[in-house]
């Protein structure tokens, strides 16, 4: 990494949070792929899932009109972010919150233990949140001394589990009804063993769990998805009422939203309440969405702090092509038509942002040396584009990354670039190509019923996740001449 | 130099060749084809309103002490907001002052609100906490919810309906009881919100 500057945009930093992959993503996704019961799990969520997005986005004959609103909003925020967090921030305070700047994960984590510490709690409820998990703040908490409580039906099947999220929306959409079951009989206090395996029962369970930790929390701590700089108004969608529990009952809320989440105005909000739940759960409308500007006297919490963050985002703006990766509102689209991500799942990606967005998004944030594979874990069929509510150009931003992976990274020659070096100087030579086409025929003696499935180093690199086709018994030469006396 | 100056210097060094600021097309569908309170939009706020398993009514001003009292069946304790209009008040009525605790609220069986606007096309209930809705904890923690919705006050477009809340008021959009889709992506009703969502369109 190179040095920091100050005042310069930053990437986020390796050693806290949940953006840098342990292991390289094919490493983890052929893991994954050995995971029948994972690609099964997958496979009907993510068709679910697909079939009910279709349906109600059919229903609005403006939904391309609300995408183009979408992308010129988020463009024309991104470009003068710094008004329109200064303005959020004077509204915010205006009515009775605090508002707090954190430059990375460590900082953010530093204020949040700092507050929770300053009202004496030593446990808070959550809301589910992408960014605290990308900040690892449940982590820094335990550290000193703090509980943290998700409340999220499938944040809690991910708590339960000892596990990590792997979709932006449904953490737990790796596992099944019966694996649910298995977690809550081991992990719940109090769960009955006749509890069934259908969802309603499995949500009463949860409910029953989380109700009085709900009356009698004192903090809460929650993520934004939209925060409007004009009115200083906070906006979170959500489903179960856990969100609207944390966000009215509790005396204090601290809520942390990365700097990206601003929008300028009330009226902009119109555009992403309609392409939001659409593109998310497939719902017309989700069932519950809160909104509070700073402290209300005699209504939810009368202390409200703001902390906003930057962990890598200002960096991702610094780049000219990247940036519009900014611009995603989490929906999580994309996950669900990714061809890879449906066979992968999340946990492949190593990151809190799994999916054709994280792909891009991890390596903008880190900077692409720290995640170098993850540009390469797509086939670059564009259905990540055509999903997306706000128009990410995800695949040309794949391309861009790829770019910058290989400029930085200066490796001794591939057995790629080897076999291909090698490749055009054989075909620049007619005689040395007629020579290669007839050597080729050994490889028959590799072949089973027509296909190669293992062939020799290097050239095992090809065949490691993908069978080559047996040579042909003669060349196309050889075929041409024979076929009538070689006259053309 | 602090954080706020710092994150604010890198987003300006970040964007040091600015473009110019475009106003985003608004092109989309923002008023819809019905007036407020339209009979075509009653029904489909019903319609939506059903599909995501919310109970509907409808009512007149004669008939809403009849169809209030079926939809408060079987319960012995209704927390009201302090505004609520006398006329809708239930014989069981609590009527929340800011002092009904948590614990409180938990034990009554309903509660029973006005709302400011809702949303035919998506099948949307906003609450904005004013005197006739009552501070969020009460349409929060009981398993039932009433709530009144003058026809007046039903739009078409999520648009309309943004025209008629203030952002600067706590606000709570409802669209059907709480549900989840967490367990493999299939929708269900019923987690930790009201779990009974009951709605009674008043025809004024």
């Amino acid at each position: 990494m190179s040095k920091v500057f100050v005042g310069m945009p930053a990437h986020a930093p390796a050693g806290v949070g949940a953006l840098h992959a342990s292991e390289s993503f094919p490493a983890a996704a052929r893991t994954a792929l050995a995971d029948t019961q994972l690609r099964r799990n997958l496979g009907a969520a993510t068709t679910t899932i697909r079939a009910k997005r279709e349906a109600v986005v059919g229903e609005l004959a403006d939904w391309e009109q609300l995408r183009l609103a979408g992308q010129a909003i988020k463009a024309a925020t991104m470009a003068r972010l710094d008004e329109h967090l200064i303005r959020l921030e004077e509204e915010v305070t205006k009515r009775g919150g605090v508002v707090h700047w954190a430059r990375d994960a460590a900082e953010a984590n530093r204020i949040v233990t700092g507050l929770i510490q300053a009202t004496g709690a030593d446990e808070v409820i959550k809301v589910k949140s992408m960014v605290t998990q990308e900040i690892g703040l449940n982590e820094a908490l335990a550290e000193a001394g703090i509980a943290a409580w998700e409340t999220d039906l499938a944040e809690l099947i991910v708590q339960l589990g000892h596990d990590k999220p792997s979709h932006i929306l449904v953490p737990a959409i790796h596992r099944n009804r019966a694996e649910i079951r298995e977690i809550f009989l081991r992990e719940m206090p109090g769960v009955e063993a006749s509890l069934a395996d259908e969802p309603q029962e499995l949500a009463m369970a949860a409910r029953a769990h989380l109700r009085r930790k709900f009356l009698t929390a004192k903090v809460a701590v929650s993520g934004a998805n939209f925060a409007i700089a004009e009115t200083g108004t906070l906006v979170v969608v959500e489903s179960e009422g856990n969100g609207r529990m944390c966000l009215t009952l509790p005396d204090t809320l601290i809520t942390v939203m990365g700097i990206e989440k601003v929008i300028p105005s009330w009226t902009d909000l119109e555009v992403f309440l309609q392409l939001l739940p659409r593109s998310s759960t497939g719902e017309r409308m989700n069932p519950y969405t809160s909104m509070w500007a700073g402290i209300t006297e005699g209504d939810g919490p009368q202390e409200f702090h703001l902390v906003l963050l930057d962990n890598g985002r200002t960096a991702v703006l610094a780049d000219e092509v990247g940036r519009e990766a900014l611009h995603c509102i989490r929906c999580s689209a994309c996950l669900n038509v990714c061809p890879v991500y449906e066979r992968t799942g999340g946990h492949a990606y190593g990151s809190v942002y799994p999916g054709p967005i994280g792909a891009v998004l991890t390596p903008l944030l880190t900077g692409v040396l720290e995640n170098p594979s993850l540009p390469y874990a797509s086939t670059l069929c564009g259905a990540c584009f055509d999903a997306c509510p706000v128009r990410i150009d995800i695949p040309s931003i794949l391309v861009h990354l790829r770019a910058r992976s290989t400029e930085q990274t200066r490796k001794p020659p591939s057995a790629e670039a080897i076999a291909m070096t090698l490749a055009s100087w054989v075909m620049s030579s007619p005689r040395l190509f007629g020579w290669a086409g007839r050597a080729m025929r050994a490889g028959r003696l590799l072949a089973r019923r027509g296909r190669i499935r293992r062939l020799p180093p290097p050239l095992s690199a090809w065949t490691a996740a993908r069978d080559a086709p047996s040579p042909p018994r003669q060349t196309f030469r050889q075929w041409w001449r024979h076929r009538d006396g070689g006259t053309p | 130099m602090t954080a706020r100056d710092e994150v604010l210097a890198r987003i300006r060094y970040a964007l040091s060749a600015p473009a110019d600021p475009v106003d985003p097309p608004r092109d989309y569908r923002r008023t819809g084809e019905h007036a407020p309170g339209a009979p075509q939009l009653l029904q489909l706020l019903t319609e939506r309103l059903t599909d995501y398993k919310a109970t509907v009514h409808s009512a007149t001003p004669q008939t809403l002490g009849s169809v209030l009292a079926t939809a408060l069946h079987g319960t012995h304790r209704v927390v009201v907001p302090p505004g609520l209009p006398e006329e809708w008040m239930p014989a069981s009525a609590v009527v929340d002052d800011g002092d009904l605790s948590y614990a409180d609220l938990d034990t009554v069986d309903a509660v029973l609100t006005a709302c400011v606007a809702a949303a035919a096309d998506t099948g949307t209930i906003v609450l904005d906490a004013a005197a006739d809705q009552g501070r969020r904890a009460i349409t929060l923690i009981p398993d039932r919810h009433v709530c009144v919705v003058r026809a007046a006050q039903v739009v078409q477009s999520v648009p309309e309906l943004l025209t008629r809340a203030d952002p600067r008021r706590p606000l709570t959009f409802i669209s059907g009881p709480s549900a989840t889709s967490d367990i493999e992506l299939q929708r269900v009703e019923g987690v930790h919100g009201p779990r009974n969502l009951i709605v009674v369109i008043l025809n004024d």
